[in-house]
């Protein structure tokens, strides 16, 4: 395998990416690929969303009721400004989904970033030290499983209802739905997180650290932290589909996200209203881009998670 | 075998009392039980005898003590919203909520098992691989995406199917049943197989990574090196050792499967507790709630305490070990 | 003889992403009735391959590329998958190394071995339940007709292996492959399953392929031997022939590293180069860098006199009353917690510079003893006194007391004691950074790369990964890490246990060499007789949690005073005999 200067960087790259087990795997997985591409554009665009839409859809004033329910632009009664037409307020489908889209991410990856924390610091403590904080814990998070995500979420909004009044609730709905989205799923980090600590902290290389009198916090965080990273990816990932989906289903539900700013899950529910008198477009394309984005992601969670756990292959 | 049903019936009551304390400070704390129970024209003094008979200025861990008791002699109050009794609200929804939980979950194991069971036999199979491809739209289209599609197709379209309700029912003392009739059973179809996807899924890609980690042990590699035949070799052996784990998950479904109940319930206006729930959190009638949550973490705990009898039926080693101590 | 099997130029290859993996070149070996045929080789010599490929079981993508396998007359290879699934059991069949893990837990022994038999004959289940109980009296089942209805967990491992044996048997095979049957064994049960499988092999006149790493067992039990090297065949022929008289180098290397009972050597000699270091780049140095500076830096603080005579040196670890008991991990809230006692009553005294070998079966309490005195569990009892200071418990042991520094550890699994996600060279510079015994990163880098080439790995090493090298050097990497602490208390904790036994040579080599050189003083804990006899001044002996024997290795090995060190080494598969033929 002798290699002149010339090639030598494609050649160690090509040695990297063989070498490199996530790599090599995923240059070889069309479908993982296809899917980080969608997951990709996904997330630009609804970072974008302000530069992308043709209008903004939360700005009441730019919206005419008189443009309301027109059909994708390729129909008979479809117009040129709406190319997948306008939903019932008359706001125009496509900013509507981009916007739906970045408040939907939003949500998802804030939820995500909240309950990944607290599920990694008591699941890195717990499994560390076990004992009477582990049992403590554990039995928090027995508590906590015996209610499930949705069950967990609505009742926090429930909550947030009850303590603030109408017009702050609103304004402070997307902390709610943040903190209620997280708190239901910072249990499965934990528990990965635990496991997989308690497997790593009886790892002769953490006793090796213990005996030089190492300081627990820098154990858990130098040694342990980065060899548990594969398990915390793939959870981060597929709780992150399960976050968008919930956020989805509890602005479906009506006790997501305010009217005034939808995202796909209030789009869709706006949608099913007018789907049986034949207006499907408002259904179809916030639904298809929901589905797709989150059979994206899933797809990189299986991805990893069959990468990172040899003993499935 | 005592000793442990005892140690987890144990924790099962700490479980319920950390619920039962969560649903007693919500109705404590939020809101004000008193001002939403009178109109506004009361006036401050029957508003402070109220609170006085309701025992609102006793000590709260008295006020906690006598919830509780009210909760285990079955008396949960009145609803904010109905001012009916939220024991009798509950019970009549109970029924509807129940069937369609039991057939979404024989739904979900009936065909999750032999699927996962299939796709981890024949891997790289045509079949196999549709049904993985399946798994991975079951677990990311959203329920309710499901259900629209459902009465899209079968109901608007086709017209086969009933889209709403419950449709006719048949009184057995209070339990109204949907399973006694034509109409009823055909109601109860959509929202069990919208219900049950997800459930469905998550049992067959379970039922499939387990059965794939039993069949790389090494008693499996023996047993084939002595020509145990096929069958028996997937069956009696590998499957058999799937159960723990995969009974384990299941009891945990069992709550998604009420918990997802509240969005299929919600699509299909189907009268059951769900819908129930929905309603008293939009209009924060916190008894309902703080009842309900009571209910539902009871449900799982019984649950749980049954898996873990289970166990005891599947696995000698959990036997022994009891047995010792 | 008649022949059993015959396979002839079979060559097994497996695709991989770096190309198509070699695993059995052109193998030839034949294997008659009533013989049992070794099949000996170190890691990656491809021995269980065989096993896999007679069994028609290679695990995907592996194939058999080209060559034959005759058994009895029929060509495996032409065989459906049917045909063959009916062979496998009924008359071919394997016994596997792990007792603990090829029994099927959730089913009773009886229903194992009953479902085995009607799967081959055509018997009524009582008729079953006969001959499974006159299979489980003939491995030695003592009161079978009572124990079959238990379930496997309820026996002792080598209870398991005769269960497993049994079940082999089931269906009056020709041809058994035993593939590391005794490996995961106590020596003393070893020796006795070694015995029944002999047993077996005669009076049923069944042939028997063994699959072993273990040249003492090979030497024990087999006929015929074919040495096996990275998938090709070096050596075959009667095994008295092949050991006592090699012909070929890489035999006679083998050989040589193979540690003896009967003698102490200085050095092992005549060794197999490790392939993977001499291929390693040298070229690439850290400026400054050598063996020398690593020693002048690690000796620099030392006074040792190595030429003290022994009984002079001062004591450096004395142990009294020493107890550990561990409590099962649920708290208790309702009863006491009897625990378990995991050793006690353990009393010695090490000398500073001397090397304390410490011996004992699984569960003999050897590792907890290591533990106890790094501090990783707290004794229950008794103390530890450590260059004449008491040194406290674990957990009141402060993270600056110089005992964390002084006392260093190699542990027994070099691919779970090196962090996989850090670089060789952090993984090494870390002692000299948190005990802060260099801050310059120029010097720290320097002291790295000479560390690493004191224990003969390349200076390069040190920027790459601890899963891009073998188990031998990744134990070299871990003795490094141990050293640059400077230590003056070493506990080794079976360092050589995972390793093949020329890399164990090596290993031993190496570990003499630095103690020597720097006056280390030692405990050294393994299973192996020979090991401990070939590198410990001492002896100790456990059993069960308690302190058996304690002697001077020359005197322990000529004349062991407690019968049970006499049974162990009487037990011990050695090369004893082959040494009168030489």
């Amino acid at each position: 395998m002798d290699s002149t200067k010339k090639s030598s960087i494609t050649e160690s790259w090509r040695r990297f990416s063989r070498e490199n087990e996530l790599v090599y795997l995923f240059l070889r997985n069309r479908v993982a690929q296809l899917a980080a591409f969608i997951a990709i554009v996904s997330v630009g665009a609804a970072a974008l969303a302000n530069f992308i839409a043709p209008t903004n859809p939360y700005d009441i004033a730019s919206i005419d009721i008189m443009d309301s329910l027109i059909p994708p632009a390729w129909s008979a009664e479809g117009e040129s400004r709406f190319i997948i037409g306008t939903d019932d307020q008359g706001r125009d489908l496509f900013s509507a989904i981009l916007y739906g889209t970045r408040l939907s991410l939003t949500v998802g990856l804030l939820s995500i970033g909240f309950a990944s924390i607290l599920g990694v610091t008591v699941g890195l403590m717990a499994g560390y030290f076990g004992g009477r904080f582990d049992a403590i814990v554990m039995r928090i998070a027995d508590v906590q499983l015996s209610l499930p995500a949705i069950l967990t979420a609505l009742l926090i909004d429930g909550i947030a209802r009850g303590i603030l009044p109408q017009d702050k609730h609103d304004s402070l709905m997307i902390v709610v739905l943040t903190v209620a989205i997280g708190l239901s799923l910072w249990v499965n980090f934990a528990r990965t997180v635990r496991a997989s600590t308690f497997v790593e902290r009886n790892k002769e290389y953490v006793q090796a650290c213990q005996i030089m009198g190492m300081h627990p916090l820098r154990i858990m965080l130098v040694h342990i932290l980065p060899n548990i990273m594969g398990p915390i990816l793939v959870i981060l990932t597929v709780d992150l589909a399960v976050a968008v989906l919930l956020e989805a289903t509890l602005s479906f539900l009506g006790v997501g996200v305010p009217p005034n700013q939808p995202s796909l899950g209030t789009l869709i529910r706006i949608g099913t209203e007018y789907l049986f008198s034949g207006e499907w477009w408002i259904v179809i394309f916030p639904s298809g881009m929901l589905i797709t984005m989150i059979i994206s992601i899933n797809i990189l969670g299986d991805f990893l998670r069959d990468a990172l756990n040899p003993r499935l292959r | 075998m005592l000793n442990f049903i005892l140690r987890r019936l144990l924790q099962s009551v700490f479980v319920m009392l950390a619920v039962s304390l969560i649903a007693f400070s919500l109705f404590r704390f939020v809101g004000d039980p008193v001002a939403q129970m009178v109109g506004q024209e009361t006036s401050i003094e029957d508003q402070e005898n109220l609170r006085e008979r309701l025992g609102l200025n006793d000590p709260l861990i008295t006020q906690y003590g006598r919830f509780v008791g009210n909760l285990v002699q079955g008396e949960f109050g009145f609803s904010y919203r109905t001012r009916q009794p939220v024991s009798e609200m509950i019970l009549n929804r109970m029924p509807a909520t129940l069937e369609l939980g039991l057939v979404s979950l024989l739904i979900s194991l009936l065909v999750g098992i032999p699927a996962g069971i299939y796709t981890a036999i024949k891997r790289g199979g045509v079949l196999s691989n549709v049904l993985l491809i399946s798994t991975l739209i079951g677990i990311s289209v959203p329920t309710f995406v499901i259900g629209i599609f459902l009465i899209y197709l079968f109901g608007v379209e086709l017209g086969w199917l009933p889209t709403f309700g419950r449709g006719q029912t048949v009184q057995i003392g209070w339990w109204q049943t949907s399973f006694l009739t034509w109409d009823g059973l055909k109601s109860l179809l959509l929202p069990a197989i919208t219900l049950g996807i997800y459930q469905l899924t998550l049992t067959m890609r379970l039922v499939r990574a387990e059965m794939q980690d039993v069949l790389k042990t090494d008693f499996i590699k023996f047993a084939t090196a002595r020509g145990i035949n096929y069958r028996s070799l997937y069956f009696n052996h590998a499957f058999r050792n799937t159960l723990v784990p995969v009974i384990t998950i299941i009891g945990l479904q069992l709550g998604g499967i009420i918990a997802f109940s509240i969005v299929t319930e919600s699509v299909f206006q189907w009268p059951g507790m769900g819908l129930l729930f929905l309603d008293s959190i939009r209009y924060v009638d916190i008894p309902v709630m703080s009842v309900y949550l009571v209910l539902i973490a009871l449900m799982f705990v019984v649950i749980n305490l049954f898996v873990d009898m289970l166990y005891f039926a599947i696995d000698p080693r959990v036997r022994l070990k009891s047995a010792h101590g | 003889m008649d022949t059993l099997l015959n396979i002839s130029q079979l060559s097994v290859k497996f695709p991989t992403r770096f190309g198509e993996f070699t695993a059995l070149d052109n193998i030839d070996l034949s294997v008659a009735a009533g013989e049992i045929h070794g099949l000996v080789g170190e890691s990656g010599a491809g021995k269980s391959t065989v096993g896999a490929a007679i069994m028609g079981l290679l695990q995907s993508p592996g194939y058999i590329a080209s060559g034959d396998i005759n058994f009895m007359g029929e060509q495996l290879g032409s065989l459906s998958a049917e045909q063959y699934h009916a062979i496998r059991g009924q008359r071919i069949s394997m016994i596997f190394q792990d007792p603990q893990t090829s029994l099927n837990p959730l089913l009773r022994v009886s229903e194992q071995l009953i479902e085995t038999i009607r799967q081959h004959s055509d018997v009524s289940h009582a008729q079953a339940r006969d001959r499974a109980i006159s299979l489980l009296e003939e491995t030695g089942i003592r009161d079978v007709e009572q124990r079959m209805d238990e379930y496997p967990h309820q026996f002792s491992g080598g209870m398991r292996q005769r269960v497993v044996i049994a079940l082999a048997l089931c269906s009056d095979p020709e041809l058994i492959i035993a593939d590391e049957p005794t490996t995961a064994l106590d020596v003393s049960v070893q020796k006795q399953i070694l015995a029944l499988i002999r047993a077996l092999c005669t009076t049923r006149n069944i042939g028997i392929i063994l699959i072993t790493h273990d040249i003492g067992v090979i030497n024990e039990i087999t006929d015929r031997v074919t040495v096996l090297r990275s998938g090709r065949v070096i050596e075959s022929g009667p095994t008295a022939q092949v050991l006592g008289n090699p012909s070929d180098e890489y035999t006679k290397a083998l050989m040589a590293a193979v540690p003896r009972l009967d003698k102490r050597l200085d050095r092992f000699r005549n060794i197999v180069s490790d392939d993977i270091l001499t291929k390693e780049n040298t070229s690439w140095v850290v400026e400054g860098a050598s063996s020398k500076l690593a020693s002048d830096w690690l000796l620099q603080d030392h006074q040792f006199d190595t030429q003290e005579p022994d009984d002079n040196r001062q004591s450096i670890l004395s142990v009294t009353d020493l107890a550990v008991t561990f409590y099962s991990g649920q708290p208790g809230w309702f009863k006491r917690d009897p625990g378990f006692k995991a050793i006690s009553d353990i009393n010695f005294t090490m000398r500073s510079g001397q090397v304390l070998g410490v011996v004992g079966e699984s569960g003999s309490g050897k590792s907890t003893l290591a533990k106890a005195v790094v501090g990783l569990v707290d004794p229950s009892h008794g103390e530890m006194i450590f260059k004449s200071a008491v040194l406290p418990p674990g957990s009141r042991r402060a993270r600056t007391h110089p005992a964390r520094r002084q006392i260093q550890m190699v542990f027994q699994d070099p691919y779970s004691s090196l962090n996989n996600r850090q670089k060789v060279e952090d993984i090494i510079a870390e002692p000299i950074r948190f005990y802060k015994m260099a801050s310059d990163n120029k010097k720290i880098r320097q002291l790295v790369a000479s560390v690493l080439e004191l224990v003969e790995m390349p200076q390069s090493a040190m920027l790459k990964y601890p899963h891009q090298f073998s188990g031998g050097q990744r134990q070299r990497i871990a003795v490094a890490r141990a050293l640059v602490a400077r230590p003056e208390f070493l506990i080794c904790d079976e360092p050589t246990s995972a390793l093949d036994v020329s890399i164990q040579a090596q290993i031993l080599n190496l570990l003499k060499d630095l103690q020597q050189t720097f006056g280390l003083s030692i405990l050294f804990i393994s299973h192996n007789l020979a090991v401990i006899r070939q590198i410990s001044d001492s002896v100790l002996v456990l059993r069960n949690g308690a302190l058996v024997e304690s002697a001077q290795t020359e005197q322990f090995f000529s004349a062991p005073k407690h019968e049970y060190s006499q049974m162990l080494l009487r037990e011990t598969p050695s090369l004893a005999m082959l040494q009168k033929q030489l």
